[in-house]
Formats: structure tokens, sequence, C-alpha cells
């Protein structure tokens, strides 16, 4: 699989690590003090219920969402890059233009984004072939179907060489055959060295991995502990 | 003091309560007072009575002006403190912007009927009026648009900021075109210079008007809060609560 | 291949491929040309004084028309994400994708700007000059244009309130695009100062609209 290619170096160094993390939305806090710690070949696993802010995690940790508190850091990476530039975001969104051949999508990508830690990633007709879509290369993207969609936008984590990868719900729409694909795709590269953090209900089977649990805290108590830290009324930074 | 009490909302709050018996007394003084002295002003030799438009005419439009610069400096507020009362001050500005304009705009046709006979002249400063008034109604359109104020407020200071830069550009522009299509008879708005009789009412106007913004401003970044409060505790009332984690080691398979 | 063309190379694909893309700018363009003789009259010598003015407003108006998808089918495909995480600077990204929709959608009107001046009786002098406007002028209108997408972008219905919003911040370069077009047909009017005012416009717009839209994006993803 993709393994081979990736397994070039490992970076021994790699480390992620989250101290307090919180984020507001429109007044509302989604969570707050979360941390965390990982490492080179180590997954996380974030669970729990529905709209519980297992998304906005993410988008925080890739920085598409200002986290209203807290510390990402990360060791071993490149010091003069910003921690997004680290990592894949793969969400719901796949990204992908209908009036554009698959091979157009996944190259672009390869070209567009800018390469980190000197490391190439594989070649954009390989990974079409590893994620068994090479027979589409030639085709408008917008003749796939949605689990096709989603093995393309998979792709383009194995284009571009990212040693963290974020991934929310990245087995929806995936069939089985799939879904073991992703589990190879995702053992592959912390076998390399990477980090994959991932909002699942797939039971990934990986030597090592954590998983943060995150809990609706109850009515009483988020109240209680709004009122002790401020938020409630605005003192600070709050509107109510 | 200092810049984060200013920046608590509910110290802001206090402060408004205090504040505004105080404003409103000054500026209902300064009206009196001013309102008095625009009527016992002696008529202008040229322009009669007409002239006493003047003094709602010059205030309304240094307040249009005024309120997009307040707009401008609170969208700078906006995107390098990230300071909520900045925001809303931007969106409480905005309004009252676009009244004093439009107040400008209104008492101009009333003094160009008479003085020049027609409702509407493509006269520079009117014409530079008339684009300000857009901005700010765009600007106002904006707001009413993007339901969440607090993710409304950073792409609106861009917008405000790139407006503010431009400002001078369409003000340039505007003068260019008209000394262009009307050489030589360009009627001034001002008259060529103003009688001190008519100083002192127009000073006393403009200070009355500029109380005035400040309390209504005040007032309006007030029920701003209000209503963002109630907001935020209806998106409280409706949505799941926060979230709170546990990191555990999963047992290997 | 660097990343700079590839993008300017996929968005220009896109914006000629979906929806009609350049075509419906240039019919557009014409339909603005054709219903002015309706509205003032087939006076050809009325046509001729005004026809760079409604070459102008059409050309305006089209660049409006096609400016609300700039960024907002990138933002709802999930592109929008990815291009911030890419590592390129945002600024870039914005001016390259300005001159791919430019290429595809503001070219196509000034080619067809000397036909369409035929109908409006312009003289060979007239054609030239307001043709030369607007190659300088519509980047311009695309790059103010791009401010008001950037900061529209989150909005499903926001084409009509991006023209309001665009169109006091491009009355600047109306005035000169106008007054230098118009300049050839008068012997006393200057043609050059007002042509170089529109190039000093342009040149502005080139860094402010990708810095500011740039920054707009940067807080759609929030």
């Amino acid at each position: 699989m993709a393994a081979e290619t990736n397994t070039t170096s490992t970076q021994p160094g790699l480390r992620i690590e989250c101290r307090a993390l919180s984020c507001d939305r429109g007044g509302r806090e989604v969570f707050h003090g979360l941390s965390f710690a990982v490492g080179a070949g180590e997954a996380l696993l974030v669970k729990g219920p529905n709209g519980v802010g297992k998304s906005t995690l993410l988008r925080v940790l890739a920085g598409l969402v200002v986290k209203s508190g807290g510390e990402i850091s990360l060791e071993g990476g490149e010091a003069e890059r910003p921690f997004a530039e680290h990592l894949h975001y793969f969400g719901h969104l796949d990204g992908l233009k209908p009036a554009l051949t698959t091979l157009d999508n996944l190259s672009f990508w390869k070209t567009f984004c800018d390469p980190v830690q000197g490391r190439r990633g594989i070649d954009p007709l390989e990974a079409l072939g590893v994620l068994g879509i090479e027979h589409t290369a030639s085709l408008p993207a917008g003749f796939l179907s949605a689990g096709q969609k989603r093995r393309l936008a998979l792709a383009r984590l194995l284009v571009v060489w990212r040693p963290i990868w974020l991934l929310d719900e990245p087995s929806s729409a995936l069939d089985k055959a799939s879904e073991q694909t992703l589990h190879d795709l995702i053992e592959a590269h912390l076998e390399a060295g990477g980090i994959v953090i991932a909002a699942t209900h797939l039971p990934l089977k990986l030597k090592r991995v954590q998983e943060l649990l995150m809990e609706p805290v109850t009515a009483d108590a988020a109240q209680t502990e709004a009122y002790a830290g401020g938020a409630v009324f605005g003192d600070e930074e709050g509107w109510g | 003091m200092n810049f984060y009490d200013l920046a608590n909302p509910t110290f802001f709050l206090n402060l408004v309560r205090r504040v505004l018996p105080w404003l409103v007394g000054i500026t209902l003084i300064l009206f009196a007072v001013g309102l008095y002295l625009s009527f016992a002003a002696p008529q202008d030799y040229q322009q009669g009575n007409t002239v006493r438009i003047m003094f709602i005419h010059v205030p309304s439009a240094w307040l249009g002006m005024f309120c997009y610069a307040m707009m401008a400096m609170s969208s700078i507020g906006s995107l390098v403190w990230r300071h909520p009362l900045a925001d809303v001050s931007a969106k409480a500005a905005a309004p009252l912007g676009a009244c004093f304009t439009f107040l400008a705009l209104f008492t101009g046709a009333v003094w160009g009927q008479p003085m020049w006979g027609t409702w509407w002249v493509w006269d520079a400063r009117l014409t530079s009026f008339l684009v300000l008034f857009i901005m700010y109604l765009g600007i106002i359109a904006l707001w009413k648009t993007m339901d969440d104020p607090n993710k409304a407020a950073r792409p609106i200071a861009i917008l405000t900021l790139v407006g503010a830069l431009n400002l001078p550009i369409i003000k340039f522009s505007v003068d260019w075109w008209n000394t262009l299509h009307q050489p030589a008879s360009v009627f001034r708005m001002d008259g060529p210079t103003i009688h001190p009789s008519l100083l002192t009412p127009l000073m006393v106007m403009a200070l009355a008007f500029t109380f005035f913004f400040i309390m209504m401003h005040l007032m309006s970044m007030r029920n701003e809060i209000y209503r963002r409060r109630i907001r935020a505790m209806r998106m409280r009332a409706a949505a799941a609560p926060s979230a709170r984690a546990t990191v555990a080691s999963a047992k290997n398979a | 291949m660097s990343w700079m063309a590839a993008l300017f190379l996929r968005d220009f694909k896109l914006a000629v491929r979906v929806g009609g893309g350049a075509l419906i700018g240039v019919l557009f363009f014409l339909a603005v040309v054709t219903v002015f003789p309706f509205g003032v009259g087939p006076d050809l010598t009325l046509l001729a004084r005004i026809g760079s003015a409604v070459l102008w407003i059409g050309a305006l108006l089209s660049t409006l028309l096609g400016l609300d998808r700039l960024f907002q089918a990138d933002r709802e495909d999930g592109t929008l994400d990815l291009y911030l995480l890419a590592g390129r600077p945002m600024e870039l990204v914005v001016l390259v994708k300005c001159a791919a929709h430019w290429a595809a959608t503001g070219l196509p009107l000034v080619i067809a700007t000397p036909l369409f001046a035929l109908f409006l009786n312009l003289e060979p002098m007239a054609i030239a000059a307001v043709t030369l406007t607007l190659v300088i002028g519509t980047p311009a209108l695309t790059l103010i244009g791009a401010v008001g997408a950037g900061v529209t972008v989150s909005l499903r219905r926001g084409g009509v309130l991006l023209a309001i919003l665009v169109v006091p911040l491009s009355i600047p370069v109306l005035i000169f695009g106008v007054s230098a077009a118009t300049a050839v047909l008068s012997a006393t009017a200057p043609f050059l100062t007002p042509f170089l005012y529109l190039s000093a416009i342009s040149l502005v717009a080139l860094v402010v609209g990708p810095v500011s839209a740039a920054a707009a994006l940067r807080y759609a993803s929030d």
C-alpha cells in the first residue's frame, strides 16, 4: 500500500501537546479545558455523542476556528512554519470540483500544497490506485458516486506528505472494503511516523491509540462552572 | 480605570448609566442655546432666512463624516484587538451615520431649491455625500443580513476600512469629475465666507449635534449589548451544554 | 508547473466550463448595450456622444454580475479550508484567483467592446480609447469586487448586496475611465490625466483588493 513511500524516515521528536484548549462559538462555550498530548506514530480518537464539539475541536486544531483559550504546541516540526501547515484536514466536505477530472482534482493539490519537511507524497495516479478508483482518472469528478468522491478526497492525503492527519468522520459514505483501506492507510501513516487525530465511530485496531472522550456536561454543572468563571452576563469577554 | 475595564461590557454599562443623564442635560442646553442663537442671528444679505438651514446642514454633514471615522476606528479595534465593544461601537454608529448623512442631503436639497431653483444638483459635495450615504446603507444591510453578529464584525470591519481608504479617492474623483463637467460656475455650499455673526450659532449647533451623537451612540451601544445578551441566553437555552473531556488510554485490541 | 500557474489554470478552466462562464457576462453586456438605445432613442449622434459611458457602465454591471461566485463556490465545497491550510500566502491565492476570473470574464468583455461600440456609432479613436481604458480599468473592478466577494462569502444570497457594496467603491474607476474614454471626442478635455489616475487606481486595487479579501476569507472559515 501507500506505506512503502512514506516509510522513508520517521520523526522521533514529533509531538502535539494541547493544554486547556477551549472554544466559544456565538457566545456559547463549546468545550473548555481540553488537554492532551499525541506523539509520533500515535493516534488520538475523539469520541462522544453528536453535537458535543468533535468537529469544532478538529477545526480549532486546524486553525480554521479561533480558539478562545489554551495552547497548541508542536515539537519536532518545522520551526518557521505554523502548526496548520503540518497537517491535512479531512472534513465533511470533499473539496472537489465536479467539472474537473478526477486526476486533475488530485494533481492540483499535489502542485498547490507546499510540501512539509521536504518529503514528497506519492504520485497521483498511484494514489488513485491505492484507493481503487484509478479507472475514473479521466472522468469528471461529477460522475463519481458519494463513496468514490470520498475516496478521491482521501487520496489528497497521500499525494502531499503532511505528518498530522485530522480526520472528521473519515468513514462516512465508505463501504466495508474502503473502510479497510482507510484503516490500512491510517496504520501505514502511523508507521511512517505520522500522527492521526480522528473523530470516528470506526473501531480502529491500532497499536498505539488514545481516546479523548468528550462528554456533555449536565446543564446545571455547566451553569455553575460558567458562573464561577464569570462567563455569564459577560464579565471579561462573554456576551451572556 | 484602564483599557481592560472598558473592555468589560458590565463596566461599560455602569459607565453609560452614570454618564447618560449628564449627556442628555448638556445636549438639551446646547440645543436650546444653539437654536436660540440660530433664530436670533441676522439674515444673510444674499440668502435671507434660507441661511438658517446651514445651522442644521453643516453639523449634520460634519457628523456624517465623523461617524464614518468613528466606524473606521472601531473597525481597527475589532480587527487588531478583537475587542467586542469595538464591534458593538461600529455596528451602533452605522445607522446614526446614515441618519446624519441623510439629514445633510435633505437639508442640502431644501437649501438648494430656493438657491438654485432645483432640488438636486450634481454638485461635488452633494454627490460625495450621496455615495457616502449608499456606503452606510450597504454596511447596515450587511449587518442585517449576517445573522451572527460575532461572525459579522470582522468582515464588515474590513469593508469599512476599505471604504475609509476609498473615501478620499471618491471625494477626489468626484471633485475632479465635477470641475470637468461644470467649469467656472460652481456653486459653493458654504458661500465664500462666513460672517462672524453666523459663526457663533453654527459652532454651538455643531457642538450640540456632536453631544447628541455621543449620547445616541452610547444609548444604541447599550441596546446592542442587551440584544447580544438576549441572543446568547437564547442560544444557551437551546444548545447542548458545554463539553468536558477525559483522556483515557484505550486498551489495545 | 508552479502552484500559481496550476491555480490559475484550474480556476480559468472552472470559470469557462461551469455555468456558461465567460459567455454569460458578454451576453449580459450585450443586453445592457442594447437596452440603452431603446431608452434614449436611436439618435446616432447622441449615441456616439454617450456610447463610451454606456460601454463602461455595461462592463461595470457585467463584472458585478459574476463576482458573487468568486469565492463562494470554494467555500461551499470545502476548498477554501484547504487553501488556508496549503501553506501558500492567501493574498497571492486571491490575486491569482482574481487574475483567472478576469481572464475568463473581464477579458471577453474587453474583446467584445470594439464590436458593441459599432452599435453605438463610436468613432475609431473613441473605440480604441474605450477599449484601452477597459483593459486597464476592468482588472481594478474585479479586484475591488473581490473585497466585496470576500466579505459576503458566507451569505447564501449575497449577489445583490455585493453589488450595492461594490458600486460606491468603484465610482472613481468609472469616473476616470469614462473621462479618459470620452476625452478623445473633445478638443479640450485631457486624455492622459484621467488615464493615469485610472492606472494609479488599478495599481492601488492590486494591493488593497487581495490583502483585504484574503483577510475577510480567513475570518470566513470560522
